[in-house]
């Protein structure tokens, strides 16, 4: 086990993140934020606080991706979590969708799927805390807290206050 | 969970689950997305030996919205009155990729037989086995309850819930009386002494053979249907007698709790066990049960459907 970013850290990469969404977007008027339950939900809330106090508001969502996944056949039914519309609806907007960690970009797919049945936004970015590597699919991050070389034998854990009642990511061995 | 047959299987924790995934469900398929893909290249069959409506096509939306493939069966008009037995008739389904079978069938027990007997592999949900359950419908009506009262609940102690009319013939309130004892609400069956069954006592729960006593305590009137059609002596005198002693008229519907509800799982006979205006009323909420009992079957199916392919046919829900 070895632990890749503490508090502090995590709360410096949402921050230059939040810069970089600003950046690219030459501002916020036409950004809309959506997390991905669990914990791409309590980092969206973070990075909306973080832009609100460079910026202004920026209107925050969460989209449940549970019944567009392509493992419903492998793996037992999960229960669902909760889509929250953002303020002013999809359509037309920039959307940064926002995920703890992104692995094999299955749940990415999944979420442009389950984003696309709720409108049809103008762009659609992606930002990450942890890239581990190991696509299977042609997605790639926006903005991405920190690269993580991993092995397949490893798992990413992130921590957050709101639910774990701590902020760290950390690598863990997989027993097989 | 392999199959839903009785409610009796399932753990408080179980109902709870399948409440809350209805809601989110719910919440996911009220605006412009009404199909979700999950349970593509899935077949689900409605095999149905009685007559049903709002069963039948609530389970087909279910499945449709869910983008699973759907077959409906019904006996009349099939190989079944050529004598087809029921497990030829599973048998075939399964043949042409049945996934899933829901059944109502006039026999009590139908449902477990068919899911039990390693006839076949498929899951099976019972949609009505003759009076014995109709697990969804107690599940809708929970679903329905708890928009009421509180769409988070997971407990329904202290509702006081009155079920009236044919208890005997009833599967819908033997699934109820389970279903809200498990959830902990206060329940009272009311009849008259001939539509009670004899093994009343070991419900676990109150009944009473008069309707006006303490009408002003309950938060939900819950109606059932006269059952005529499985009626094969006399249970009371005629239709005036009945709707007198234990129909909801209009001056009933008057002096219940000003929130509470009026449900009937339907068909409703009106006239003879709800009026027309109990009916209609704005604490009737017979309509939402039927739009309840669309998301509420689409949570069963994902359930059931939603993970792997289990292979033993043996394993049932709750086990």
């Amino acid at each position: 086990m070895s632990l890749i970013l503490d508090q502090a850290e995590i709360a410096r990469a949402l921050k230059r993140i939040s810069h970089e969404i600003i950046e690219r977007n030459h501002g916020i008027d036409s950004i809309s934020l959506m997390g991905i339950p669990t914990r791409g939900r309590y980092l969206a809330s973070r990075l909306a606080g973080i832009l609100e106090s460079i910026e202004g508001p920026v209107p925050v969502g969460s989209l449940d991706i549970t019944m567009h996944r392509d493992d419903h056949r492998l793996r037992a039914p999960r229960p669902l979590a909760e889509t929250v519309m953002p303020q002013g609806g999809v359509e037309g907007r920039d959307i940064v969708l926002i995920d703890d960690v992104l692995f094999s970009g299955r749940t990415i797919r999944a979420a442009l799927d389950a984003l696309g049945e709720l409108g049809r936004p103008r762009s659609v970015q992606l930002a990450v805390l942890v890239d581990r590597g190991h696509r299977q699919l042609p997605i790639r991050p926006d903005y991405v807290g920190k690269n993580i070389p991993t092995s397949l034998k490893e798992s990413v854990k992130v921590k957050l206050s709101e639910i774990d009642g701590e902020d760290l990511v950390e690598i863990v061995e997989v027993e097989e | 969970m392999k199959h839903l047959l009785s409610i009796a299987d399932l753990s408080e924790f179980e109902i709870v689950g399948i409440l809350d995934t209805a809601s989110e469900l719910e919440k996911l398929t009220s605006g412009s997305v009404k199909k979700l893909p999950t349970l593509r290249g899935r077949t689900v069959v409605n095999l149905f030996f009685e007559d049903s409506t709002r069963t039948r096509l609530s389970f087909e939306s279910a499945a449709k919205r869910l983008s699973a493939d759907v077959t409906n069966f019904s006996a009349k008009g099939s190989s079944v009155s050529k004598g087809e037995s029921l497990k030829d008739t599973a048998q075939t389904l399964e043949a042409m990729g049945a996934d899933l079978i829901v059944i109502r069938h006039p026999a009590s027990g139908a449902a477990k037989r068919l899911a039990e007997s390693g006839w076949i592999e498929s899951s099976v949900i019972n949609a009505g086995d003759g009076t014995h359950e109709h697990p969804t419908q107690a599940l809708l009506d929970a679903f329905t309850i708890r928009k009421h009262f509180g769409s988070t609940l997971t407990t329904f102690s202290g509702l006081k819930i009155a079920i009236v009319g044919d208890i005997l013939h009833s599967r819908v309130a033997r699934s109820n009386v389970l279903l809200l004892r498990k959830m902990g609400a206060d329940v009272t069956l009311i009849a008259p002494p001939t539509l009670l069954p004899s093994t009343i006592d070991s419900w676990g729960v109150r009944s009473s053979y008069d309707f006006d006593e303490n009408l002003e305590e309950f938060d939900v009137v819950m109606m059932l249907r006269v059952q005529l059609e499985r009626m094969n002596d006399s249970f009371f005198p005629n239709g005036r007698e009945y709707s007198k002693g234990y129909g909801l008229d209009g001056d009933r519907l008057k002096r219940l709790k000003s929130n509470a509800i009026v449900m009937h799982p339907g068909p409703m006979n009106r006239g003879l066990e709800i009026s027309a205006a109990s009916a209609d009323s704005i604490r009737s909420v017979v309509i939402d049960q039927v739009s309840n009992g669309v998301v509420v079957r689409m949570a069963a199916l994902y359930q059931l459907l939603g993970g792997p392919n289990i292979s033993s046919t043996h394993e049932t829900l709750g086990a």
